[in-house]
């Protein structure tokens, strides 16, 4: 099928006015500040690594959805039990309210962890308090605190608990914190309350954020050092903060730290222990991946304990090779032969994804629509395989995100944030780029369009896609979307018409 | 059986309602009536005075025991009081936890459902305080009270609660069937209280039903768990109730959709009737002090 638009700058800034075309006038006059198409930034200092520097700010970014479409954003609750708690591995993650919010998140994001779950590791369990309307009506906190003294039984070996509140808590008013402290006096372990009340904030973004503030004042300025306090520092520690471990991305990543040279003593929160999380502040580099969802954290580290924080981009050797050799600029030359040796030694494995991958992936055009870091981590990716970016946006990202988006995009890309689902929909039936690579909610509309898809927020069930292992995963996932041969087929033989048919 | 008739009695906390309801009550049911009482505040001590003792067993308290509102008989909440009054209490959480108005929801969806309205002529809702959220408001909702009857006094917050309780009536009166009944006084012995209230009823677009004269009577019949009515019948305070009972009997289908007034209006009543200062008058006061003293 053939394209509807031009691609190019000229092109995007006509699809944009046209797909805003379908709003009431307020609607449209709000929408249009969270559409754009990357400029050329004069001011900018092209990325080091990538050579690029765009402007890719919308007018507006992080406010309320407009009321009457459709969004993909998330809940505060979403943010912090999903997101930020859920996969600390050796906690028990409580999702305090009525029953639907805990069972419906139950185990979305594939954050792969080691050991026993229901004896030391719960990740893939829910707890939930269940709430009835009784506990509406007279308060849940008596409900929490015997939950907590059950579960204390049941599970002797966790090492503390969460309590996620579901939007009910910030409602009646439970005294979470009073419940926290006193499971904290009577079990001896961390218990930590997150007011992330699905309510609060516009997206799950929010969630993060109290989600962080929680780990800053129930584990750090409440606690008493735990794990810390016999931890004696090496001079190449650090911390690897905002790796999810989805499909097993973190295990991927902190091979090539090791095999430099660096001892990675916490992952956040991918496969993490309380222990990882109480150790954090002796590191000497805290390495972040996901900037959105623990940049808090990071900076308070700096502030409060003067641990450094630095971004980083484990998506495809370009961007590998450029961080490993960023994050050995900290550390001596011991450090900086490691990444050196690292990058030399995964090479070969890079040309061979290369060369296989390349020719069969070339010219491809790929559009994006995620949350987190991947709208513009991904990118360079895309371009180790030869393929091309048109289109990207976040669902819950700042300012701040599109900032650093310009050192990823090139000009004439299309920006759209917090899209709904009109407005993604027309971009990709007009657009109809080689892949599109979104969520679950995304991936079955486009596929009926004949477009091929890529989930990558859980990589589809695959991954990991950090890394060189990563990488080569990638590259193959992409081949087997776009290189199906099913998409030959889309069109029904009794549809090519009769001749076609008699010449069988 | 007549058709069923629902009113609910609202107010300033503190200002009688439960103590003017019940003896309004009581000398309904020498009219014949047949009369269930739901008390709607977590206290439960809206029936005191008909069952002579403060009510035990309230739905939501019996239903946290049993595990749901569902595990529930009507029999085990529904007490019979004088001239065989039927008192039901929601009760609700002790003060500062949980949520009172999702507790008066449960329960007056339970009496309903349970077929406690079948057999009485009247249904009076006895609610704390102000409309303060949406389970307050029940009573005032679709196919609830048809009539509101607010206690007031001459006292400014008073006064300024019953506005808010208009608007609150005047919220679901177009989507349901919800009218001001009218407008209560229950004397406190204020400046020129008997206009003000009829004033404040005016400006409602409503009436004053009754003016209930301040007697101790009612203090001494209260520490007897008791209705002025049962405690002594022939007294004048007694006489008053069975006034007023007769005009809200009376008041059937003559309630209106309220009309209730801004902050500024209700101040410049207060002004009008000499209660309030104006900013002027306030500012002269002042300076005059201050000439005296200097």
């Amino acid at each position: 099928m053939a394209k509807d638009v031009d691609d190019g700058p000229e092109g995007y800034k006509a699809l944009i006015e046209e797909v805003l075309e379908a709003y009431p006038d307020k609607a449209k006059k709000k929408r249009a500040k969270h559409l754009t198409v990357s400029a050329p930034d004069p001011e900018g200092e092209p990325d080091e690594a990538t050579g690029i520097a765009s402007k890719c700010d919308t007018v507006k970014s992080n406010i309320k959805s407009v009321p009457g479409v459709m969004t993909v954003r998330g809940c505060a609750y979403a943010g912090s039990k999903g997101v930020v708690w859920g996969p600390v591995k050796d906690m028990i993650h409580i999702s305090h309210g009525p029953v639907g919010c805990g069972q419906y998140s139950w185990s979305q994001r594939r954050n792969y962890y080691i050991g026993k779950t229901g004896v030391d590791s719960f990740v893939t369990m829910q707890f939930t308090t269940d709430f009835q309307e009784k506990d509406i009506v007279f308060g849940g906190d008596k409900k929490l605190g015997k939950m907590i003294d059950e579960l204390e039984e049941l599970f002797p070996l966790s090492k503390g608990t969460t309590i996620q509140s579901e939007c009910p808590i910030g409602l009646i008013g439970d005294d979470i914190e009073a419940v926290a402290k006193q499971k904290n006096k009577e079990h001896e372990k961390t218990m930590v309350p997150v007011r992330c009340e699905g309510f609060r904030g516009v997206s799950q973004s929010l969630g993060h954020h109290i989600a962080n503030d929680a780990v800053r004042d129930w584990v750090y300025e409440k606690g008493d050092g735990g794990a810390a306090k016999e931890y004696e520092p090496g001079q190449y520690d650090v911390n690897v903060i905002g790796d999810y471990n989805i499909g097993g991305d973190a295990w991927a990543s902190r091979i090539l730290l090791e095999e430099m040279g660096l001892n990675v003593v916490g992952n956040w929160s991918g496969d993490a222990t309380l222990a990882e999380i109480e150790r954090a502040p002796k590191a000497r580099l805290n390495l972040i991946h996901c900037y959105r969802s623990m940049n808090y954290i990071c900076r308070y580290m700096e502030e409060k304990f003067g641990v450094a924080w630095m971004e980083y981009n484990f998506f495809g050797p370009s961007q590998i090779a450029a961080s490993l050799r960023a994050i050995a600029k900290n550390f001596d030359e011991t450090i900086q032969e490691g990444a050196e040796r690292v990058i030399a030694k995964y090479q070969p494995l890079v040309d061979q994804v290369n060369a296989k991958f390349r020719p069969r992936l070339e010219g491809k055009s790929v559009m994006l629509y995620v949350g987190g870091l991947r709208p513009r981590h991904v990118v360079t990716a895309y371009d180790d395989l030869g393929m091309n970016v048109v289109g990207t946006g976040y669902e819950f990202g700042h300012g701040d995100d599109y900032k650093r988006t310009g050192h990823y995009v090139k000009e004439g890309t299309l920006i759209y944030d917090d899209v709904t689902g009109y407005e993604l929909e027309k971009f990709i039936e007009t657009i109809r780029p080689d892949l599109v690579g979104s969520g679950i909610k995304e991936k079955y509309p486009v596929q009926k369009m004949g477009i091929p898809f890529r989930q990558m927020h859980s990589w589809d069930y695959s991954g990991p896609y950090h890394g060189y292992d990563g990488y080569a995963i990638f590259a193959r996932d992409m081949d087997l979307a776009i290189n199906n041969p099913v998409w030959g087929m889309y069109d029904a033989p009794w549809k090519s018409g009769p001749a076609a048919i008699a010449a069988e | 059986m007549t058709k069923l008739r629902q009113i609910a009695f609202y107010g300033k906390g503190g200002i009688g309602k439960s103590t003017t309801s019940q003896n309004t009550l009581a000398a309904l049911v020498e009219l014949g009536q047949k009369i269930l009482i739901v008390g709607c505040d977590p206290k439960a001590d809206s029936t005191r005075l008909i069952l002579n003792s403060k009510a035990q067993d309230t739905v939501l308290h019996l239903a946290a025991d049993m595990g749901s509102v569902e595990d529930l008989e009507l029999e085990d909440v529904l007490k019979t009081g004088f001239k065989d009054i039927k008192c039901v209490e929601s009760g609700g959480p002790e003060p500062g936890v949980g949520c009172a108005g999702r507790g008066v929801i449960t329960s007056i969806n339970f009496l309903e459902e349970n077929g406690a309205y079948d057999d009485v002529d009247y249904v009076s809702y006895d609610v704390l305080g102000d409309v303060v959220c949406g389970g307050f408001a029940m009573p005032i909702r679709e196919n609830k009270a048809q009539e509101i009857y607010i206690v007031m006094s001459g006292e400014m917050m008073a006064l300024y609660a019953a506005n808010n309780i208009a608007k609150g009536i005047l919220k679901y009166a177009n989507s349901g069937g919800v009218r001001l009944g009218g407008l209560i006084c229950n004397e406190r012995q204020t400046d020129k209280e008997l206009e003000l209230a009829e004033a404040m009823a005016a400006k409602l677009g409503s009436k004053l039903i009754h003016f209930v004269p301040r007697d101790n009577i009612v203090q001494h019949a209260e520490l007897r768990r008791q209705t002025v009515i049962e405690y002594a019948p022939d007294s004048k305070q007694a006489q008053e109730y069975r006034q007023l009972a007769e005009k809200i009997h009376a008041n059937s289908g003559q309630g209106v959709i309220p009309t209730p007034i801004t902050m500024d209006e209700l101040e410049e009543m207060l002004m009008d009737f000499g209660i309030m200062q104006s900013e002027e008058e306030r500012l002269a006061a002042i300076a005059e002090t201050e000439a005296q003293a200097g």
